[in-house]
């Protein structure tokens, strides 16, 4: 019997739908993998979606989190209920509100989707770092198992916090119950009425600030009271376990899910207990069933309420046949006697006077999977006499050997449960089937379902993981697929790089999507394939899906065939049936889009039956083919090492003392790891070529590379290498060729769109071509391998660095980032590593720009010959200007220094030679060649010398060169979260350089709107167009007089781009540059129209392009000046070539017109206002 | 007092003067305009085969494209529930004009396959248009199409659509036929109540500094109106269709030219969005006037009298006009 309240969905839907029931005021700030809950809540009320009072809660994205807690706190206080959504360094942020909250009694609950927080590295991945580095706040903290609790808990935490005045966190396990789908019973409107006591919300409402009858709250304190004062609220935390308890009472009656403060599962006579809280409890929960049906004596405690942290219930819920315990805790506190959970239980224990031996362990930090292996594995060492303690399972330590062993083979999967494992690219649509078909298998079948996801660290030609199981019974196994019943491949390029069979179960279902007929493909297969299919009896089935998809007319979109032959053969559902759902399904999902999309999807499902082989496996392997190494043979160490397993997705396997200690990680490595995902590359035509760089200028990956050389290079030149003799005089005699790194571009076209190069005879012939990339590949990586390596660069000091064309023959010392093909950011990010890299420090912001600029396994941030490259950090979201400002300090400080040094040291290394490093000028790249050989020098005079003022010297004279000092972001860092500090150390007047990445809304996080996006734009929490304009950011920072600023977009004029770079840089006081970024997020139908959409944007007024030098005004010139002409042509010719302004025509067609025309204002206010600006009279100035 | 009044597809019209397709026709409050100004009726702006339903394939794909890419951004837009698409824009200004309108409503439709996209004409009669103008346009790029699957095509479409609907049915043709009287015939045999001459099509432009093909606007002329002219000219009394001259229609001159030639109704357009829907007043009053002047008290005893069969020189409108012209 199937119940008419199941829902299938994830943890942070469950959650938000509750938390938007029971809220009038919903202040947030997007942070992963929290931002879903407050879009959802953003969308419920666009939607008009009313709270259970019958009024639509209003939802406000703040700057910040801190901004988001200062907004709860403040409606809070004005009697509203109010929550938030956030994780990881958002819940840091809150801290010093939460504490004022907790300490002003205030009924609220905060949802936390758990994560890691930032230290040696960021991860958006989950555990406990976050939400028990608030545990002092005096928050009582809730914790969810699964997606039916985080919907369970938002309500039973609401109801809480009413009756006891003391806020909550409710928090569940960031990514694994956050995003796992899971097939749940909803909530009644009905049961969320009884929960909710409306007398007590009405006593929170009595309790806000109202001039009627007026309070003063938030006073200070001195040491005659405050103390006394802290003391009062203690009744309330005493009453607090109470309370939950009750509601939990309350909530089992109306549901029947029964739930306590310490649950217990196992043995009623345990003798081993395992101790731990969130969605590790679910997973224990399911080994300890299996092994009390094996007989062991072995039980959980699962921990619901943290804090306060209820001694007398947790003793009660502990049997008294105990000997061992294990607390488990999911976060590190590095230097403590032991983390939270361990302290907590110790305390209990020696509070009651019970005994028993506890012992102590860290698990699944940052999602570290936590399996019934590994629950076993601690079952196991707690039986030992002297079991480890402060021990790590899950990992192998390595280094300090806290890590402690288990079996990986113990598998407690039951047999009726479908187990099924898909393997595809970010872009081909196999994520988003396979929610479809858990949305179909959990909503139209008794059957339960699980679904959770695994993404690549690429936002380019990304793997995703789907893991899915469905059974009769609820699904608790909350970690990964690891003995697949059914495997789709949905790339058959996967085959040689990553061993996916080896998830495979025995006689397990496995289906390929291959590009070969059905009788070739299993010859393509590499032989390692071959022999664990035969190995492991695989039933092995083919579709060319590609095929099938381009001739319905789907393009590239594999996702409903994919699923119909998953359908057709896992045999969850009878067929028929499948078939049917599937269909009602598509209705669903595409019938508002039109009946054509519906009808190519029928053709689909159909087609994809029509096309669907079995192929015999022979009985032995007899393939050729072997696996691709995951990284070059010429990768160093480290790389092979390491790096390469990262690759090979077997980082899980590495150990403790195979990582450096502190973060720090070589530079360089993407170039190792060819990832061939290009289906076509662009070819050169030397013969139509103009020479003018600009296709290397666009590159987002700097995979295309003008080198102009002596001809007697090219006698070692591959035969068919090509080259052409170097147009201009200053190249007299030499050769140019421009050449594409086959393996490591995405295919975005950015560079042919580009190029303005025509044959005259053929117009369709550029002078670079996208070409099928698999039968050149090897031709062209020959090609690429003698440019790069045997080529040598033009020397820096000889070009021209005012032209584009020269700029491109300095090498990029930012390459082949993971960033999506025809990123539009990138650009700007390869032109500084090529203008500055070799002097660049570069603070990152966390953002797109941190993730494809520094994500493991591999950088982009590279070295040129000499070893010189920039060096990057990425400190937080908020703090990147103050962070890149430090830099600064600290550079200024060491040259002071090591001038005053240079001075006491001058009788010894002589006039000149110091003269020359004090004052010669290092403006232009002949400067910094001479400067260089100078610190040789100094260093060279200094070798003997061992004073310590000498080492000191010899220590900071690479400072001597001039540094230079990059603070980059996105529009989210600098326009919102970051925006004070960057306005600080902008009018500071020190040397660093700001280079904005303008997207115009929060990319890496999925759309949000920052204040950056413009008017009439659609984005999340802007779902019916931004309202207001464009924040103008460099207009703010032209106020201070003495800022160099420039707004840029090289897709309209590189040129200028260029130059705004090069003064910025040399300009010595602070500069800030805004450059266009066209992305993913703005729904250009093609990337490779980026570049047309930016000159678009600036044709149209949409985006100016200025320059303000301060250095101008000692002339007695105008500091403004504008690069762009006056508007021409309809801002709506630019805008509606994008999805984000074109949506809006669509769902809210009388609005869009409305911010249409406010747009056009807009972009003729600004003109004006620049121009009126730009003619200002400043000849007073020079005086 | 002279009367205007004409009948076009079996409806009656106070005035051959019809706005055709065109962007004016979008607009509702254009639309009403027109009928002050005193059109006999309004065709609406067209919906094209290939606007059905691509603005939801684009947003779908450019949605879906973008989606699961990435742990953090595993979309890039809010839910986007509410799809107005543009057939139901359309069906929605149907509505609108018929509730507020007294002329009648002719719904335009435009494309070049007898897909599914025909059922729309269904769903124009449900809004309740009065009548569906089917505008039909096709290039044979591929020169494994013949002359006669190309009429075939013509009337295989008009075929699908007057199967599904009661409603009169005009056909807006290109010129492009190597026999068009016969292609008249097949339409009428088809079921057509009505025949547009002729469609007009946007022809791409060369620049020749760019290398590139470009697409340009241009509005019709007065000297345009002789290809239709003739045409009509020729079908009246052959067809037992109504017709309509399209194209060219300019001056009250012109207006008479084609209701003399035999037309029931003529199209206006690149004369309302150079001059104005105030233009549509001024070519009624000067029909009027020019009739009293002339003693034609109603429309229908000027209609037809210059077409090939009435013309007192019908050799004007044959092969032998050409011989005279170039002075063989």
């Amino acid at each position: 019997m199937v119940k008419d309240n199941m829902i299938t969905v994830d943890g942070n839907t469950a959650c938000a739908t509750i938390a938007h029931k029971t809220s009038e005021v919903i202040a947030i700030y997007p942070i992963t993998p929290s931002s879903s809950m407050g879009e959802l809540a953003d969308s419920l009320s666009a939607a008009g979606k009313t709270n259970l009072w019958g009024t639509v809660p209003l939802v406000a994205e703040m700057q910040a989190e801190g901004g988001a807690a200062g907004a709860v706190h403040g409606a809070l206080q004005t009697g509203a209920l109010t929550t938030t959504f956030t994780a990881s360094q958002g819940l840091l942020l809150m801290i010093p509100n939460m504490y004022k909250i907790a300490g002003e009694l205030t009924s609220t609950v905060f949802h936390v989707s758990a994560r890691s927080l930032a230290a040696q590295a960021l991860s958006i991945f989950g555990d406990h770092s976050d939400v028990t580095a608030a545990r002092a706040t005096g928050f009582a903290f809730l914790a969810s198992c699964s997606v039916q609790e985080a919907q369970d808990f938002a309500l039973i935490s609401q109801a809480a916090t009413l009756a006891a005045r003391v806020p909550f966190v409710h928090f569940f396990d960031g990514f694994r119950t956050s995003s796992e789908v899971n097939k749940i019973e909803s909530i009644s409107d009905d049961v969320i009425r009884t929960m909710i006591d409306d007398d007590l919300v009405r006593a929170h409402r009595e309790r806000g600030l109202n001039p009627d009858h007026p309070v003063v709250r938030g006073i200070s304190q001195g040491p005659d009271i405050y103390f006394q004062a802290r003391e009062t609220v203690n009744p309330f935390y005493l009453k607090t376990p109470g309370i939950v308890q009750d509601a939990m009472d309350q909530f089992a009656k109306l549901t029947g899910r029964a739930y306590h403060l310490f649950d217990y599962v196992g043995a009623p006579d345990a003798e081993r207990v395992i101790i731990l809280m969130g969605s590790g409890a679910e997973v224990a929960h399911e080994t300890v069933d299996y092994l009390v049906e094996q007989g062991e004596k072995v039980g959980i405690i699962k921990v619901r309420l943290f804090r306060p942290f209820s001694i007398e219930h947790f003793i009660a819920a502990l049997p008294e046949t105990v000997k061992v315990i294990a607390a488990l805790d999911r976060t590190k506190e590095p230097g403590s006697a032991g983390e939270p959970l361990y302290q907590d239980v110790l305390t209990a224990l020696a509070e009651t006077g019970r005994t028993a031996r506890v012992i102590s362990g860290r698990y699944g930090l940052s999602s570290k999977e936590f399996t019934p292996a590994m629950v076993k594995g601690i079952f196991d060492e707690m039986q030992k006499d002297a079991p480890k303690n402060h021990f790590t399972v899950g990992i192998v330590d390595d280094v300090t050997n806290t890590s402690i062993a288990y079996d990986p083979e113990f598998n407690i999967e039951a047999s009726d449960v479908v187990r099924a494992l898909f393997y595809g690219l970010g872009s081909d649509g196999t994520v988003g089937a396979n929610k479809n078909s858990i949305k179909i298998i959990g909503e139209e079948t008794k059957l339960y379902a699980q679904g959770y996801f695994q993404y690549d660290a690429k936002k380019s030609g990304g793997v995703t993981i789907s893991h899915l199981r469905f059974g009769p019974r609820p699904i608790r196994q909350t970690c990964l697929v690891t003995s697949a019943s059914f495997l789709g491949v949905h790339q058959f390029v996967f085959f040689e790089k990553y061993d996916i069979l080896a998830s495979a179960s025995k006689g397990a279902t496995l289906l390929i999507n291959s590009p070969y007929p059905v009788e070739d493909t299993w010859d393509k297969l590499p032989r390692q394939a071959q022999e664990t299919i035969i190995k492991k009896q695989l039933k092995v089935f083919v579709i060319d899906a590609y095929d099938v998809a381009k001739n319905i007319g789907l393009g590239g979109r594999i996702n409903t065939i994919m699923q119909t032959c998953f359908f057709a053969l896992s045999g969850v559902l009878p067929k028929d049936e499948a078939i049917v759902e599937i269909k009602k399904a598509i209705k669903k999902s595409y019938g508002k889009r039109g009946e054509n999309v519906v009808l190519m999807n029928f053709a689909a499902v159909d087609q994809a039956l029509e096309n669907l082989h079995e192929i015999e496996v022979p009985a032995e392997a007899t393939s050729t083919i072997e696996m691709k190494p995951a990284v070059t043979p010429n990768a160093p160490e480290f790389v092979q090492e390491v790096t390469a397993k990262m690759i090979a997705l077997k980082g899980d396997d590495l150990p403790v003392s195979a990582f450096p200690v502190d973060g720090t990680y070589p530079v360089g490595t993407t170039q190792y790891e060819k990832r061939s995902i290009a289906l076509e590359i662009p070819v050169w035509e030397p013969d139509v070529c103009i020479q003018c760089g600009k296709c290397a200028m666009a590159c987002p990956h700097a995979v295309i590379r003008l080198k102009v050389y002596d001809p007697e290079i090219l006698e070692d030149a591959p035969e068919g290498f090509r080259s052409v003799a170097a147009r201009g005089r200053e190249f007299k005699g030499k050769m140019f060729t421009i050449q594409v790194s086959p393996e490591d571009c995405t295919g975005c076209g950015l560079c042919v769109e580009t190029c303005p190069a025509k044959d005259r005879q053929d117009p369709s012939r550029k002078a670079i071509n996208m070409t099928p990339q698999p039968p050149i590949r090897e031709r062209e990586s020959g090609f690429w391998n003698f440019f790069f390596n045997t080529i040598p660069d033009y020397n820096r000091a000889e070009l021209n660095l005012k032209t584009v064309k020269d700029s491109q023959l300095l090498r990029p010392l930012f390459e082949f980032s993971g960033a999506c093909g025809g990123c539009g950011e990138t650009p700007y990010v390869r032109l500084l590593s090529q203008l500055f890299g070799d002097r660049a420090v570069i603070a990152n912001a966390t953002g797109c720009s941190s993730i494809y600029g520094g994500h493991m396994p591999t950088t982009p941030y590279t070295t040129n010959p000499e070893g010189r490259g920039p060096a990057w950090n990425n400190s937080l979201f908020e703090d990147n200007a103050e962070f890149g400002f430090g830099f600064r300090l600290t550079l200024d400080k060491q040259e002071q220094y090591a001038r005053e040094l240079l001075e006491r040291f001058r009788a010894k290394l002589g006039n000149t030679l110091v003269d020359g490093l004090l004052n010669a000028p290092q403006i232009e790249e002949a400067d910094y060649a001479a400067q260089r050989e100078r610190v040789a020098q100094l260093r060279i005079r200094m070798a003997e010398e061992t004073s310590p003022e000498a080492l000191d010297l010899l220590s900071l004279a690479d400072v001597l060169v001039r540094r230079s000092v990059w603070i980059l972001g996105g529009d989210g860092w600098s326009y919102d979260i970051g925006y004070g500090g960057l306005d600080h150390v902008l009018a500071q007047g020190r040397n660093v350089n700001v280079l904005v990445l303008d997207t115009q809304v929060y990319s890496n996080t999925g759309g949000q709107m920052s204040k950056a996006t413009p008017r009439g734009a659609v984005a999340k929490f802007a779902a019916a167009g931004r309202p207001l304009p464009k924040k103008d950011l460099g207009m703010i920072a032209m106020t201070y007089g003495n800022i160099y600023v420039a707004q840029i977009a090289m897709g309209a004029n590189d040129t200028q781009t260029l130059r705004a770079f090069r003064e910025a840089e040399s300009y010595e006081g602070a500069s800030l540059i805004l450059a266009y970024s066209h992305c993913i997020a703005h729904g250009i139908p093609d990337m490779k129209f980026g570049f047309q959409q930016q000159k678009l944007a600036v044709e149209s007024g949409a985006w100016t392009l200025y320059r303000y030098d301060p250095r101008l005004l000692a002339e007695g010139k105008n500091p403004l000046q504008l690069d762009s002409k006056e508007p021409r042509g309809d801002i709506r010719e630019y805008m509606y070539n994008e999805i984000r302004f074109r949506t809006l025509l669509q769902s809210h067609p009388d609005r869009a017109e409305e911010l249409l025309h406010l747009a056009r204002q807009d972009a003729k206010a600004r003109w004006n206002q620049y121009k009126q600006m730009a003619e200002m009279d400043y000849s007073w100035a020079a005086e | 007092m002279v009367n205007l009044a004409t009948t076009y597809l079996g409806i009656s019209l106070r005035s051959p003067i019809v706005p055709s397709a065109s962007p004016l026709t979008r607009d509702l409050d254009t639309i009403l305009k027109m009928e002050d100004a005193g059109a006999g009726a309004v065709v609406l702006h067209s919906l094209f085969e290939e606007q059905i339903e691509r603005e939801a394939h684009l947003l779908d794909e450019v949605i879906e494209d973008t989606k699961y890419r990435y742990a953090e951004s595993v979309d890039f837009f809010p839910p986007l529930e509410e799809f107005r698409r543009d057939e139901e824009h359309y069906l929605e200004l149907i509505r609108e004009a018929k509730e507020a309108l007294a002329i009648p409503v002719i719904a335009s439709m435009n494309g070049f396959s007898a897909g599914s996209w025909t059922r729309y004409a269904k769903l124009f009669e449900e809004a309740g248009a009065d009548a569906v103008e089917l505008n039909i346009y096709y290039i044979p790029t591929n020169p494994a199409i013949t002359g006669q699957l190309v009429e075939d095509l013509y009337v295989d479409i008009l075929s699908a659509v007057k199967s599904q609907i009661s409603i009169p049915v005009t056909v807006k043709l290109s010129p492009y036929f190597s026999a068009m009287a016969n292609m008249a015939k097949r339409l009428e045999a088809a079921g057509a109540d009505g025949l547009a001459l002729f469609n007009r099509f946007y022809q791409p432009d060369i620049d020749v500094k760019a290398l590139e093909t470009r697409r340009r606007l241009a509005l019709s002329t007065s000297e345009e109106i002789r290809l239709p002219l003739r045409w009509i000219a020729l079908l009246y009394g052959r067809v037992n269709t109504s017709l309509a001259l399209t194209t060219g229609v300019h001056t009250v001159e012109d207006v008479i030219k084609g209701v003399m030639a035999g037309a029931d109704a003529v199209h206006v357009c690149s004369v309302l969005l150079k001059e104005g829907i105030g233009k549509i007043r001024e070519l009624s009053s000067e029909l009027a006037i020019w009739m009293e002047a002339k003693h034609y008290s109603r429309l229908d005893q000027m209609q037809g009298i210059l077409s090939h069969k009435n013309t007192p020189n019908p050799e004007a409108f044959e092969r032998a006009n050409y011989v005279k012209l170039i002075g063989l």
